[in-house]
């Protein structure tokens, strides 16, 4: 099982603050989008950071079971 | 010192406690950035605003630009502490303390801080209009990742 984390508009658009997925096995962050997008029809996954258990990762790395992945979109704190 | 050099926090900061928090003997200048909500952005008119944070996260890049400054500025102690939640007009939202023993270390690296803030620590914030809200992408609201991670400036 792995835990998906939504922040600011995704996590507006999606309707949720994170999602427990069970059905994963050795896929990279790329397909997670892909399969989110399909079945949440989230508009803005393209262009959103992801972090895998809080540090930043790149589109290929594959996600383990028990990861915490997050949703990174444009940052905005100071 | 009891509290952590890089927090967020729900409550109104206190300047004077982050400015303590780097203060020592060895320092001859202490630098201060004081973020604060402004009213007028581009001509539209902000009622309030709310931040959010990825907390444990945010706390870790925090102490990670806190990381990179020891590198670049070895003799420099720095502190940051960013508010969240629902923010009104004039309310600090982030303060930023850096000691050093010479003035010009403790301003580049307070600079430093602030920049990679606003690039790496996963805070957003959501401005109230008289006529909608929004989720600020960035501050000039252009910025993509195309390789996926955030990108040191220049």
């Amino acid at each position: 099982m792995i835990k998906v984390l939504f922040f600011a508009g995704i996590r507006e658009e999606v309707g949720l603050d994170e999602l427990k997925i069970v059905e994963i096995d050795n896929i990279t962050i790329h397909q997670l989008k892909q399969y989110l997008q399909n079945k949440y029809s989230i508009s803005s996954l393209s262009h959103v950071m992801t972090a895998i258990n809080e540090s930043f990762v790149t589109d290929e790395e594959v996600i383990k079971d028990q990861d915490i992945i997050a949703f990174i979109p444009p940052v905005s704190g100071g | 010192m009891t509290e952590s050099l890089f927090r967020i926090v729900r409550d109104p900061i206190s300047v004077e406690e982050v400015t303590n928090q780097v203060s020592r003997r060895e320092a001859g200048a202490i630098t201060l950035f004081i973020g604060t909500v402004r009213e007028f952005t581009k001509g539209k008119k902000t009622l309030s605003l709310e931040y959010q944070a990825y907390e444990p996260m945010a706390v870790k890049m925090l102490s990670q630009i806190g990381e990179e400054i020891k590198n670049q500025w070895p003799d420099t102690l720095v502190a940051i502490t960013h508010r969240i939640g629902k923010l009104e007009i004039s309310d600090v939202a982030v303060v930023i303390a850096v000691s050093s023993p010479h003035r010009k270390t403790a301003y580049r690296a307070n600079e430093y801080a602030i920049e990679r803030i606003k690039q790496i620590v996963p805070i957003w914030k959501k401005e109230f209009w008289e006529n909608g809200t929004m989720w600020i992408g960035d501050q000039l609201e252009t910025t993509e990742y195309p390789e996926g991670k955030p990108v040191k400036e220049e």
